[in-house]
C-alpha cells in the first residue's frame, strides 16, 4: 500500500490567496484524478456499466428482444430459481467445481512435490516438468475434440479398457446420463491441474530448508513433516488457488458445451450453459440475465472469502 | 527541470484522456454502413459463406459486382457459422447488424418479431423486381425477409462397400428396407452399425436432418394451420420408427451427445453404413477418403407410399438490416447474386443447387453424385418445416429432449410427443 504525500509548499498568509491561486490549488488537486480517469473510464465502460445493465434487464421482461420492455420485479428471478433445469444445473454445477477444486490440489500439490523432491535428477524432473504442463498449453477447443475423440464408444481409452479386459464392450462416457458429468469433470481435471502444480511448486520452493532440519532433528518421519511444516507453509498458496479455482471453474463454459453441450438430458448442464440456452437459443434475455445475476452472486460469495483471506496475508 | 516534468505530465494526462474520449466515441457510434465522399457507399455483409467456399471464390463474385457497381463498396464480413449466429443475434438484440446479413432460415422469424431485418417485399416493388424467379422466399406475416441464395440438400449417403458386404443388393427405399439393411450392416462386425443419430442438444439440428426428415420423405408435416401437431399419426410413426432402429441396435453408439461432424466422420472411417448428410460434405468424404464407395439416394419412404418425397435443406439465405441507411443499394447487391448467371455461379462453386429457379448449376466438373442429387431434388421438393418458425432451435432442443428421454426408456413415445406438443404450442402462437 503506497501513500501520497502533498509537495510540502509555503503556506499563504491570510487574506494572501488570490483567485488565480485557488484555482491552481484545485487544478492540483484534481491532477490525481485525471490521471486515474483512463482507468477509471474503461472500468466504468467495461465492468459497470455491463453489469448495471444485466442487472436492470434482470428486472424487466422482453428485453432486448423488444423494443419496450416492462419492470417485471423479481418475477424473472422466481421463474428461475422455480425452473428444474436450473435446480439441476446448480447442483451439477456444486459437483463439478468441488471434485475438480479437490483433484487439481491434490494433483497439482502431488506433481508439485515430485518436481520439488530431492530424489529425481535435473533431467528427469525437466522432462516430468514439460509433460505435466502440456495439458496446460492446449486451448479449450482442443481439449474438447481431443478428449471426444478419446472417450468416443469406439475411441482409444474404450479400446485400452477393452484390450486390458476392464470393459466388454465400448462405454459411452459422454452419451450415458450416469456417467458424463463425471467424463467432463475428469476432463476438467486433467485440463487444469498443471496450475497449480505450478504455483504450489512455487510456494514449495519458498518454504525454508531450515524448517525440515529443525523437524528432522525433532525425529519426525516424512508424513510428519508433510503435515507440520509443508502444509501449513503452503497454506496461504492452497488457500487462495482453491478459492481463485471455483471461481474459474463455476465460469467454465467452453469446454461443456463443445464435448456434451450440457446433454445428455441436463445431465451435464451447467449455470453457464443453462443461462447461454435461456440467452441465445430461447431469446429469453431477461432469465437470463436473472440466472446470470444469480451466479454473479454466488461467485461474489467466494470473492468475498478470497479478498478476506489476501487481507490476512 | 520539475516544473517541465509537472507540464509534461499535464500534457500527456491530457492526450491520454482525449484518446480515450475518441476511441470510447468511437466505440459508441452507430450504424455499420459508411458513405465515403463522393456518394461512394460501403456495405458490410456479415456471413459464413465465404469460410466455406474455395479461398477466395466469394471475393471473386463480389468483386464483380463492385467492378459493375463502382459507388458501391462491399466488406466482407466472414467467419464460421457458429461465429456468424453469435454475431447476428447479439447485433439483431442490439439493433447494429451489417446492412446486408447471410441468413439461416431457423433464425428469420425471430430476427423479424426483433426488427432487426427488414421486409424485403417491399423492397422488391420498389425496385419492380420480379420474385417469380426465386425458386422460395421465407415469409413472417405474408412478408419475406429472407430469399434463399443456395440450397443443400440432405439426401441418404449409402456406404456401397458395407452394403454388399452385408448382402443387401439395392439402397433401401422402404423403411421396413433400410431396418433390414441396417440390421444386416450392424451384423458385419463388432464396430459397424447400421446408420448414425447426431441428437446433440448444443447444436440440435439432428431432430431436423436426421429425424423429421423420415416425416418429410413420406408427405408428413409436423404442422397443421401453421400450429404444432406433434401428436399426429404420422409424426408417431416417424419417432416409433426411429425408436425401432434403436431398439433393434442399428444405431452407432454415443448418440445423445453425437454431433453433425462426428457422424459425417463414423460414415468415412467406415463405421457406419447409412447416414443422411448434407450434400455439401462430398467433396469432405472424397478428401477424407478417396476410395470409400458410397452413393446418395432419396431418403426412404413409409411402405407403400408413392407421392412426392420431402427432402430436408438447409439454406444460405440472405436479408437485409432493418437499421441500414443503403436499402436500396443492398438489394441492388442481393438482385445481383439472384441473378441467373451469378446464383448459376455461386451455387456451382458452393455445390448446392441454385435459389433462381432459371439458374443451372454447372455439374461438368463436379463429382456425378452432385447430378444424381439434383435429380432427387426435382423429383421430390424441398422440405423444411422449421424455417421461419420462432425459436426454432429451441423447438429442436425440446423434441430433442424428449427423443432422448424415448431412446433411454424413460417415457413412452405417446408421453413424449404429447409433452413436445405442449412446449411448442407455448412457442408457436
Amino acid at each position: 500500500m503506497t501513500s501520497m504525500t502533498a509537495p510540502k509548499t509555503a503556506a499563504p498568509s491570510e487574506g494572501q490567496v488570490t483567485p488565480g491561486r485557488k484555482r491552481s490549488t484545485v487544478a492540483r488537486r484534481l491532477i490525481p484524478y485525471g490521471y486515474l480517469s483512463p482507468t477509471v473510464l474503461l472500468i466504468v465502460v467495461l465492468m459497470v456499466v455491463p453489469i448495471v445493465m444485466v442487472i436492470s434487464y434482470s428486472f424487466r421482461d422482453n428485453v432486448i428482444v423488444q423494443e419496450n420492455s416492462v419492470f417485471a420485479g423479481f418475477a424473472n428471478y422466481t421463474k428461475v430459481l422455480t425452473d428444474p433445469d436450473f435446480l439441476v444445473a446448480l447442483k451439477n454445477t456444486a459437483i463439478f467445481i468441488s471434485v475438480s477444486t479437490v483433484a487439481h490440489l491434490v494433483l497439482g500439490l502431488a506433481f508439485a512435490m515430485m518436481l520439488n523432491t530431492q530424489l529425481l535428477g535435473g533431467v528427469t524432473k525437466a522432462i516430468f516438468r514439460i509433460v505435466y504442463i502440456l495439458p496446460w498449453l492446449f486451448t479449450i477447443a482442443v481439449i474438447a475434440v481431443i478428449w471426444r475423440l478419446l472417450l468416443d464408444p469406439s475411441g482409444v481409452i474404450n479400446y485400452m479398457l477393452q484390450t486390458l479386459g476392464v470393459v466388454q464392450q465400448g462405454v459411452d462416457w459422454l452419451g450415458d446420463p450416469g456417467k458424463a458429468l463425471w467424463a467432463v469433470t475428469f476432463v476438467n481435471i486433467w485440463s487444469g491441474y498443471p496450475f497449480f502444480m505450478i504455483s504450489l511448486l512455487a510456494g514449495l520452493q519458498g518454504i525454508p530448508g531450515d524448517l525440515y532440519e529443525a523437524a528432522a532433528v525433532d525425529g519426525t518421519n516424512w508424513w510428519q513433516r508433510f503435515v507440520h511444516v509443508t502444509l501449513p507453509q503452503l497454506r496461504p498458496v492452497i488457500i487462495s488457488m482453491a478459492v481463485l479455482d471455483l471461481i474459474w471453474t463455476s465460469q467454465q463454459f467452453a469446454l461443456i458445451w463443445m464435448m456434451t453441450g450440457g446433454g445428455p438430458l441436463h445431465a451435464t448442464e451447467m449455470l453457464s450453459t443453462y443461462t447461454y440456452k435461456q440467452a441465445f437459443s430461447e431469446y429469453e434475455f431477461a432469465t437470463a440475465s436473472a440466472a446470470a445475476v444469480i451466479v454473479l452472486l454466488l461467485t461474489m460469495v467466494l470473492a468475498f472469502f478470497y479478498v478476506r483471506q489476501q487481507r490476512e496475508r | 527541470m520539475a516544473v517541465r516534468a509537472s507540464r509534461l505530465k499535464r500534457v500527456l494526462g491530457a492526450v491520454t484522456a482525449t484518446a480515450l474520449v475518441a476511441f470510447v466515441a468511437a466505440c459508441g457510434s452507430s450504424g455499420s454502413s459508411d458513405t465515403a465522399s463522393g456518394g461512394d457507399v460501403t456495405l458490410e455483409f456479415a456471413q459464413w459463406w465465404g469460410a466455406e467456399l474455395p479461398a477466395g471464390e466469394f471475393d471473386k463474385i463480389v468483386n464483380d459486382f463492385t467492378a459493375q457497381n463502382p459507388n458501391i463498396k462491399i466488406k466482407l464480413l466472414s467467419a464460421p457459422y457458429a461465429s456468424t449466429k453469435q454475431q447476428l443475434i447479439t447485433g439483431a438484440a442490439s439493433k447494429t447488424l451489417p446492412d446486408v446479413v447471410g441468413l439461416d432460415g431457423a433464425w428469420v422469424n425471430d430476427f423479424a418479431k426483433q426488427g432487426a431485418i427488414t421486409d424485403l417485399s417491399k423492397l422488391m416493388t420498389d425496385a419492380n423486381y420480379d420474385a417469380s424467379q426465386l425458386a422460395s422466399q421465407v415469409q413472417v406475416k405474408g412478408k419475406t425477409y429472407m430469399i434463399p441464395v443456395v440450397n443443400f440438400v440432405y439426401p441418404l449417403f449409402v456406404n456401397k462397400d458395407l452394403l454388399a458386404k452385408a448382402g443387401v443388393a439395392d439402397v433401401p427405399a422402404t423403411r421396413t428396407q433400410f431396418l433390414d439393411a441396417a440390421k444386416k450392416i450392424s451384423a458385419t462386425g463388432s464396430d459397424v452399425k447400421g446408420w448414425a443419430l447426431p441428437l446433440d442438444t448444443a447444436v440440435p439440428n439432428g431432430i431436423q436432418n436426421d429425424v423429421m426428415s423420415w416425416l418429410w420423405a413420406s408427405g408428413g408435416s409436423m404442422l397443421k394451420d401453421g400450429k404444432p401437431d406433434l401428436t399426429s399419426p404420422q409424426v408417431k410413426s416417424t419417432v416409433e420408427y426411429v425408436k425401432s432402429l434403436n431398439d433393434a441396435g442399428v444405431i452407432a453408439p454415443g448418440s445423445l451427445t453425437m454431433k453433425e461432424q462426428d457422424k459425417v466422420e463414423k460414415f468415412t472411417n467406415g463405421q457406419v453404413g447409412m447416414m443422411i448428410d448434407s450434400l455439401a460434405h462430398i467433396n469432405l468424404i472424397k478428401k477424407n477418403k478417396p476410395d470409400l464407395k458410397f452413393e446418395v439416394a432419396a431418403l426412404p419412404s413409409e411402405d407403400g407410399y408413392s407421392g412426392k418425397r420431402g427432402i430436408p435443406y438447409a439454406s444460405w439465405g440472405i436479408g437485409i438490416s432493418n437499421s441500414t441507411k443503403h436499402k436500396a443499394e443492398a438489394f441492388k447487391f442481393v438482385s445481383y447474386l439472384m441473378s441467373q448467371e451469378t446464383n448459376a455461379k455461386l451455387s456451382t462453386i458452393a455445390n448446392g443447387f441454385p435459389g433462381n429457379k432459371n439458374a443451372k448449376p454447372d455439374f461438368s466438373n463436379s463429382d456425378p453424385l452432385f447430378k444424381t442429387a439434383f435429380d432427387i431434388y426435382q423429383q421430390g421438393y424441398p422440405a423444411n418445416e422449421f424455417v421461419g418458425l420462432p425459436k426454432s432451435e429451441d423447438l429442436m432442443r425440446s423434441f430433442d429432449e424428449q427423443l432422448q428421454l424415448v431412446l433411454t426408456g424413460k417415457t413412452t413415445v405417446d408421453a413424449a410427443l404429447a409433452k413436445s406438443q405442449q412446449s411448442w404450442s407455448s412457442v408457436i402462437e
